[in-house]
């Protein structure tokens, strides 16, 4: 799918256990965390990813102790910063395999110009946003992402507000990747894989149960009995099927938005079922605005469509600037334009060869 | 320069003798061109031989409404044949583009002094939006001062006329005649100029041609026009210099090149993040052109990104700078404490200006010494260096580099608008003279396990750059364990942690020693300053020192730590006077460390102290 991508980078064979490190996990016992945490251990083997340029840099929050947890190199930051401190480190290094493991609060309140910035510039990396509708490790406030009406310690009464939609937001924003999986997700290695194989900016929503402060709060669709009917699960190429197959998704030409259709006989394509194109920006914009109830949640790869990522036009372009240009600091200090004192104190008219570059004041 | 400020009367009219040194100050419109004029003026003393020193002073406004009294900008240039070490106290001649301009300035120009003002722009509009009720020209106001009042619009008007500009493209060239006019006033060659204005329009000629013209016609003027007052031409013979090559350079220039060298001694890429902020964007503009040094440079979507992504750079191995001034600082305190806590080296840049809050974006303060020193949560010690003058930023720069690589610390580089913006002579350093400080990388694990919180000699950690087989580790904001770098709460430890972090910055202080700048170890008064006042200090102590006073000039570059000696020396003189652009940080920091009595005398008006205002505090503790 990925054309632009280069994979030049030799595999290296590890197994999980290469992936755990010593440290004692510290997150409540039933925490969603930890299904996301050996997703990803258990996904990085297959990526044939080599520990030693594997970077993982977090803000702050419940999610961003996940850098302790993996062993490879790994930056735990300050609140909402992940993203830029991982810019730094790709600008640096673009040999680096970077994530970035934010939450709810971290990458879309306190960090969400980060956020924005890093998906407009493209950076190439992967944004594992771990969204759970709550502060967890301030104890319970309401976030950004939380439902109108929450309760919670600062919302006595109820969140007033209105919440944000994490692949919306990262749409806008100019993301040329977005999937959305759930922390038990059987599907989500694949979409770690998906998001690791493009290069550029890869976001990826992954709802997460935070059983003590916002305890099933995705039920709707992630519970068992829920799933056939809650969730949409998008492959490229293949029809928006859900409920066993028994509906679809298709364009209501008339209103220019998507409807549900029921599908008879397996007969998808007479319903206008919409196959998949993970690089229609469109239909993705659409995707991730459905509202849950009426439509069943989009996971899986929801857009895909690779452009030229930031690390690689920075380096393109100093090494264009630079070209032909031997560092002399010599020569640099020296530079604008100059006057030389002799040893009897007389002046001589300025220096004709580095008048010629024109004076700098 | 002492010569210019303490004589009676202004030099230049029918005195024979020829001064010392003279101040200039250009005024005008902020879309008269008067800093690109002081520019050239600049250049063409610096390639007259001068000494020299020079303070921009522009409205914060990009634009203000023309004419307008808040709108004006203006740039003073002090040079003269012997060492030039302030942009002067009182100009000798005002050069005055209109009413606001003259009225905004007239008031500092020494008695007898010149004013050249353009009559053309003294129409009656004018005169309301400078809120004059009389024309200044015509009243006889300014009879304390000599006049030369002249339709410069006219002249100029009339002498790109074959260029066939309109009006307003015309009437731009004015800055380029009154710079010939000043040209012509000290013998000055025109060439460099013209070769400047050819390189500047090489896209559009008949511009360069006009300037050009304009330039001629107002040098021509001077050289043919009976004035109305006797004015004689003056040629400053050049100021004694160490033999060597010159070139002008101003803070920003001289801190950028400072960081490219400091990285190249240590052999590292340097990566800056950066957010525009007044006065330290120049750095990042001269910076983005330096890219065959190994520079990568990164405007930010704030300051916290900015200072963040060098943090990011530094961690995977490249040198991380950032660089702001005052509010922008304070932005990036959450992100310094987290560059000591991991102990990765960065260095901060922090263009000093009018605060707090948005404050005097374009005016000059050193009051962040506290912010510097102080200003983040937790006990969180940085290195903190200031630069004197703009050539110092250079060796300061590299001082930074060297502490921040050699420490594993952040270090902030205090400078300030004045010494950001102004330029002086620099005699070009020989950068063989400089002793290489290569920064080192742990490659491999040692002996007894990878420790990546262990310490050296200097009690830095060592540096591990990610891509380094074997040594991968993870390092946070959270309290790290000693020697390990596990998270680690434990009471033992968070002494342990930061007592460690406390004296690996105060271990920078060892080796370092305090000098003095002018007078003897001890005395009845030392007079200790810090950054952009140098210049002031100096030439007030000097000229109480003629006066046969015992007085000391100490100049302290490292604000913390602060040199080991320090604290002896001061000890050594009955009186300290400390005199900042603040309300007293420096005199406190020094109260608070060696409990000695030091006064302070503090000026927070957003220009730089004048001499007269130092020497007068000096002998005022001296009587």
């Amino acid at each position: 799918m990925n054309d632009m991508t280069t994979l030049t980078k030799p595999r290296v064979e590890t197994v999980l256990k290469d992936w755990e490190t010593d440290q004692e996990v510290r997150w409540c016992p039933g925490c969603g965390d930890y299904a996301i945490l050996k997703a990803v251990q258990r996904t990085l083997p297959q990526l044939g990813a080599d520990p030693k340029n594997t970077v993982f840099v977090s803000g702050i929050g419940c999610s961003s102790r996940f850098p302790y947890y993996v062993e490879s190199y790994g930056f735990h930051t300050i609140h909402g910063r992940a993203p830029a401190v991982a810019t730094g480190v790709k600008l640096a290094n673009p040999e680096l395999d970077v994530w970035i493991v934010t939450g709810d609060g971290d990458g879309l309140s306190i960090g969400g110009n980060h956020t924005m910035h890093i998906l407009r510039r493209n950076l190439d990396c992967q944004i594992l946003l771990f969204n759970n509708e709550i502060y967890g490790l301030t104890k319970g406030q309401y976030s950004p992402t939380s439902r109108e009406g929450t309760r919670s310690p600062s919302t006595p009464a109820g969140s007033i507000d209105h919440p944000a939609k994490p692949a919306a937001f990262a749409l806008g924003s100019g993301a040329r990747f977005i999937a959305r999986a759930y922390d038990v997700a059987r599907q989500l290695p694949d979409v770690l894989t998906a998001a690791y194989n493009h290069k550029g900016a890869a976001f990826v929503e992954i709802f997460q149960n935070c059983i003590v402060y916002n305890k099933d709060v995705f039920a709707d669709f992630t519970e068992k009995k829920n799933a056939d009917d809650g969730q949409l699960w998008l492959e490229n190429g293949r029809p928006m099927l859900f409920s066993k197959g028994s509906k679809g998704i298709a364009l209501d030409r008339e209103a220019l938005a998507l409807k549900v259709v029921d599908v008879v006989d397996g007969d998808w394509a007479g319903a206008g079922v919409i196959v998949h194109d993970v690089t229609n920006r469109s239909v993705a914009h659409m995707l991730v605005e459905m509202p849950f109830g009426a439509f069943p949640m989009a996971l899986g790869v929801v857009y895909d469509d690779p452009i030229a990522s930031f690390e690689q036009a920075v380096v393109a372009q100093n090494a264009q600037l630079a070209k032909g240009k031997m560092p002399d600091l010599q020569k640099l200090v020296g530079q604008g334009q100059t006057w030389t004192v002799s040893a009897r104190e007389e002046t001589d008219a300025a220096d004709a060869g580095s008048a010629g570059s024109g004076p700098e004041l | 320069m002492a010569s210019a400020a303490s004589s009676p009367t202004a030099p230049l009219i029918t005195d024979d003798t020829v001064p010392d040194a003279v101040v200039v100050r250009f005024a005008g419109d902020s879309g008269d061109g008067m800093q690109l004029t002081g520019g050239q003026f600049t250049l063409s003393t610096a390639l007259a031989g001068n000494d020299l020193a020079t303070f921009p002073d522009f409205p914060a406004e990009i634009r203000a409404p023309q004419g307008t009294l808040f709108g004006v900008s203006a740039f003073q240039i002090n040079f003269g044949s012997s060492d030039i070490t302030t942009a002067g106290d009182a100009p000798d001649i005002l050069i005055a583009m209109n009413p606001a301009a003259l009225k905004t300035n007239v008031s500092d120009l020494k008695a007898g002094g010149l004013i050249i003002a353009d009559s053309g722009e003294f129409s009656e509009r004018n005169l309301v939006k400078a809120k004059y009720d009389h024309n200044p020209l015509e009243d006889n106001s300014l009879s304390r001062w000599q006049l030369l009042a002249f339709d410069i619009s006219a002249l100029t008007l009339e002498s790109v006329k074959p260029f066939g500009l309109g009006n307003k493209e015309a009437l731009r060239c004015k800055n380029m005649w009154t710079l010939g006019l000043a040209l012509w006033l000290f013998d000055r060659d025109r060439q460099p100029i013209i070769d400047w204005l050819h390189a500047k329009f090489a896209k559009t000629p008949e511009l360069a041609e006009a300037n050009i013209a304009a330039l001629n016609a107002g040098h021509a003027y001077g050289e043919t026009a009976e004035l109305a007052v006797p004015v004689k031409q003056l040629h400053l013979p050049p100021a004694p210099a160490q033999e060597g090559l010159y070139r002008t350079v101003t803070g920003a220039e001289a801190i950028s090149l400072g960081l490219v060298a400091g990285a190249q001694l240590a052999g590292l890429p340097m990566f800056f993040g950066g957010y525009p902020i007044t006065p330290a964007s120049a750095i990042l503009h001269h910076l983005s052109r330096l890219k065959e040094y190994d520079v990568t440079t990164f405007q930010a979507e704030d300051e916290i990104a900015a200072i963040a992504s060098a943090i990011g750079a530094s961690y995977a191995g490249s040198l991380g700078i950032t660089s702001s001034s005052g509010p922008g600082i304070a932005l990036k305190g959450e992100a310094m404490g987290l560059a000591i806590m991991t102990e990765l080296p960065l260095v901060i840049v922090n263009s000093q200006r009018g605060g707090p809050s948005t404050g005097l974006p374009t005016k000059t303060e050193q009051s962040d010494l506290y912010q510097a020193v102080y200003g983040r949560n937790g006990d969180a010690p940085m290195p903190v260096i200031a630069a004197r003058s703009p050539a110092d930023a250079f060796d300061v720069a590299i001082e930074a580099v060297r502490i921040a690589i050699q420490y594993m610390t952040p270090v902030m580089i205090l400078t300030d608008g004045y010494i950001a913006n102004a330029a002086e002579p620099w005699k070009v350093p020989d950068m063989s003279a400089y002793e290489p400080f290569k920064a080192t990388f742990l490659d491999h694990v040692p002996e007894g396990g990878l420790k990546p919180y262990a310490r050296n000699e200097k009690l830095a950690r060592p540096w591990i750059k990610p891509g380094t087989p074997d040594l991968m580790h993870r390092i946070g904001g959270i309290e790290k364990e000693v020697n390990t770098g596990h998270i680690n709460y434990g009471p033992a430890n968070h002494q342990a942690m930061t007592e460690l972090r406390r004296d690996k910055v105060l271990g920078i202080a060892k080796g370092l020693t305090q000098d003095i700048a002018i007078g003897e170890a001890r005395g009845k008064l030392a007079v200790v300053g810090w950054g952009s006042t140098f210049g002031p200090i100096h030439q007030a102590v000097r000229r109480v020192r003629r006066k046969g006073h015992d007085v000391a000039h100490i100049h302290i570059r490292h604000i913390w730590p602060l040199p080991e000696n320090l604290g002896e020396l001061l000890k050594g003189y009955d009186q300290i006077l400390v005199p900042e652009m603040n309300t007293g940080q420096l005199k406190t920091l020094l109260r608070d460390q060696y409990l000695v009595d030091a006064k302070p005398l503090n000026k927070i008006s957003g220009q730089p102290f004048r001499i007269a205002e130092i020497e007068a505090a000096i002998e005022g503790m001296l009587a």
